[in-house]
């Protein structure tokens, strides 16, 4: 018996969990600047995401899905990123796309429950949140087939969750992306749960990065909470995928360290020691350490920092709770390029029995 | 409701040991809505199982084990979630007894939340149930108490066919009702009366049924009548309590939370034109949402028909 085929899985790490440098820095890490570039964007995602969780739980928000413990894998793929690159989100990576542009502002409206959130100024042609599972993952692989077709320098990249690896639409994306030599990479970010239910239950395979072996596409694992490992692995990729190498699968391993949305309560089905262990190796902290040791950082910039982004983060909550609720007609505005008729009617009727047009109502009625 | 319908799947499974839930997060977790609290502990991991995320796989999974002596009752998260699961449905489950005459069939049963009014992120507000209603094969149905949730999901298990069970997020914490675990079902295919009247007949379901009940009580203030039937089986219609009804009041208003165009009002005026327009004595009254896309929440109750749009309707056909 021959063996037709083998695979293996690398899992890339560069700073280790206490902020020790374990392997080669890429030139980026090098960059001070660039470094605390990373650093500042992991924190006012972090300062940013209590706020938003701070406004649900006071009736100014919807449904939330938190990023905390996300902040290295989301900022890493977003600085490995070109501003001409599309993403595909799903809805939890605003680390990424704060970094891409999208304001925080433009956030908290979606997730207030206001279509306006989705009209990002920039970045104007990544995709707006996916919450049906793994959808996303196929638009990313037709973004990349257009700009194949127009021979265009740029990439898409799809985030997925743990559990959308158990969706066929992933499965699909990939085999297509693979097929075509398309320009896309895929980045699942295994936080260890799909609501209640834990990766292992997902799947019996050992990684999640080795799905990309049945596509016939590179798939490799790297420390989530690694901001350096995240960014080289997503860069490499996708220099890879611009300069006609096709696709890859990137595992990021994280954990979610928050409960899946504000309307779910982890403690129902996993323990605290366990999500105590994970802070131990949460993202900021080995960055931070890093920053400390190397000299760039101290308590009293810290302390700056966090006022800095609380402002900014401030001015933004300001600027959402002062939008005005849309008007009825925004139901009927953008359905169509042009409204057929019956609508029109309808838009009327909407108007004729509208509560209060004109009151801003923050977190609904 | 939202214990009504846990209480069913227990008396259920106490009773019928082929009775397994499936779904995502219905485990340890008891389903993201409650519905399915506590069955883990009771019944076991191999009965009440999580399913790894993926809805064709719950609704494909459902017809093996179906056709093979198990009677899975699978909840899909929302019915947002649901598309993935429409190949199964439509092209095996809903046609297995046929096309096997009778040899395979599939009494399965897929809960689902309907319908919106909670402030629920996108994808999780829609009705959709006219898509399902088009599909033979399967029944419909959409309980809008407690009790009548408990009594149908027990009638909607036992049924030899699939059923499509809707639950109305609004309701699930919507009214408190002592209901009896007495393993007792409803019949599936006929409406219930909620209130009786004899100048208008308003039909509806789900949620709706608390603005036609709340629209019924102020027409009664100004000396009208108002007959409020829930449909509850969506699919198929028990159109003859309908007739009856129309025969009596002469005029008809259909409220429904789904989009108007091809939705099931449609078929229900269309059903009581072809059997009763002599009985008529205005023309029939559809109050339903928009034809766009369910707003988010900002607008979700300018999307919702208000007690008002449907007392505006029952006194157009009054006025003619």
């Amino acid at each position: 018996m021959k063996t037709v085929a083998e695979f293996k899985i690398h899992y890339r790490q560069i700073l280790g969990g206490n902020g020790a440098v374990l392997a080669p820095l890429p030139q980026f890490a090098k960059d001070s600047a660039e470094v605390l570039r990373m650093y500042r964007a992991m924190t006012l995602v972090r300062v940013f995401d209590a706020k938003a969780v701070n406004l649900q739980r006071t009736g100014q928000l919807g449904t939330y899905p938190s990023s905390l413990g996300h902040e290295a894998a989301h900022v890493g793929v977003g600085a490995a990123m070109r501003p001409e690159d599309v993403l595909a989100p799903v809805y939890r990576e605003f680390g990424t796309q704060l970094w891409r542009g999208v304001t925080m502002t433009e956030i908290l409206t979606y997730w207030g429950g206001d279509e306006r959130g989705n009209d990002f100024a920039v970045p104007r042609q990544d995709f707006a949140w996916c919450v049906p599972i793994a959808t996303q993952t196929l638009h990313a692989a037709g973004a990349a087939m257009a700009f194949k077709l127009r021979k265009e320098p740029r990439c898409a990249l799809a985030y997925i969750g743990d559990g959308g690896t158990s969706e066929g639409a992933f499965y699909e994306a990939l085999n297509l992306a693979g097929s075509r030599a398309l320009p896309v990479v895929f980045v699942i970010v295994n936080n260890g749960w799909a609501i209640s239910v834990p990766t292992k239950a997902q799947t019996a395979a050992k990684t999640l990065a080795q799905k990309a072996v049945a596509a016939g596409i590179p798939g490799v694992q790297v420390d989530g909470n690694d901001v350096f490992a995240v960014r080289e692995v997503v860069g490499e990729a996708l220099e890879s995928a611009r300069r006609g190498a096709g696709p890859s699968v990137i595992e990021a391993l994280t954990y979610r360290l928050s409960d899946h949305t504000t309307a779910d309560d982890a403690s129902r089905y996993r323990s605290g020691e366990e999500v105590k262990d994970a802070w131990a190796l949460e993202p900021l902290l080995r960055i931070r350490r890093f920053l400390v040791d190397t000299g760039l950082w101290h308590a009293a910039k810290e302390r700056a920092l966090l006022e800095e982004c609380t402002l900014k983060v401030d001015a933004a909550v300001t600027e959402y709770l002062g939008k005005v609720k849309p008007a009825t007609d925004a139901m009927f505005d953008h359905l169509f390029a042009t409204l057929p008729a019956h609508l029109s009617e309808q838009r009327l009727i909407a108007r004729h029995y509208s509560s209060k047009p004109g009151v801003s109502k923050p977190g609904g009625h | 409701m939202v214990e009504a319908i846990a209480m069913a799947h227990g008396w259920e499974m106490q009773h019928d040991a082929s009775v397994v839930v499936i779904g995502q997060d219905v485990g340890a977790n008891g389903g993201v809505f409650r519905a399915t609290a506590g069955l883990q502990e009771r019944f076991g991991k191999d009965r009440v199982q999580d399913t790894p995320l993926a809805e064709a796989t719950i609704a494909g999974m459902s017809v093996g084990m179906a056709t093979h002596g198990l009677k899975p009752v699978a909840e899909i998260q929302f019915m947002g979630f649901m598309y993935p699961a429409l190949d199964q449905i439509v092209n095996h489950m809903s046609r297995m007894r046929n096309r096997t005459r009778g040899r395979l069939s599939c009494p399965v049963v897929i809960r689902t939340p309907h319908g919106g009014g909670i402030h629920a992120p996108e994808h999780h507000s829609e009705s959709t149930e006219t898509m399902l209603c088009h599909i033979p094969g399967i029944r419909v149905v959409c309980p809008s108490s407690p009790a009548r949730a408990y009594g149908l999901l027990l009638a909607a298990i036992r049924d030899p066919d699939p059923v499509m069970f809707l639950e109305p997020v609004r309701l699930y914490r919507a009214m408190r009702q002592e209901v009896n675990d007495d393993g007792q079902a409803l019949p599936l295919d006929a409406c219930f009366t909620l209130r009786e009247g004899g100048d208008v007949t308003i039909v509806t379901w789900g949620a709706m049924i608390m603005e036609s009940l709340r629209a019924g009580a102020e027409l009664d203030e100004r000396g009208i009548g108002a007959e409020v039937i829930d449909l509850a089986t969506l699919s198929p219609i028990d159109i003859e309590t309908i007739l009856a009804s129309v025969a009596k009041t002469g005029r008809l208003v259909i409220v429904h939370e789904a989009a108007r165009n091809v939705g099931v009002g449609a078929e229900i005026a269309a059903l009581v034109a072809e059997h009763g327009l002599y009985d008529l004595q205005a023309p029939i009254q559809r109050v339903a949402g928009f034809d766009t896309i369910m707003p988010l929440f900002k607008l979700e109750h300018d999307y919702i028909p208000s007690v008002q749009r449907i007392v505006d309707a029952v006194e157009l056909t009054l006025s003619g």
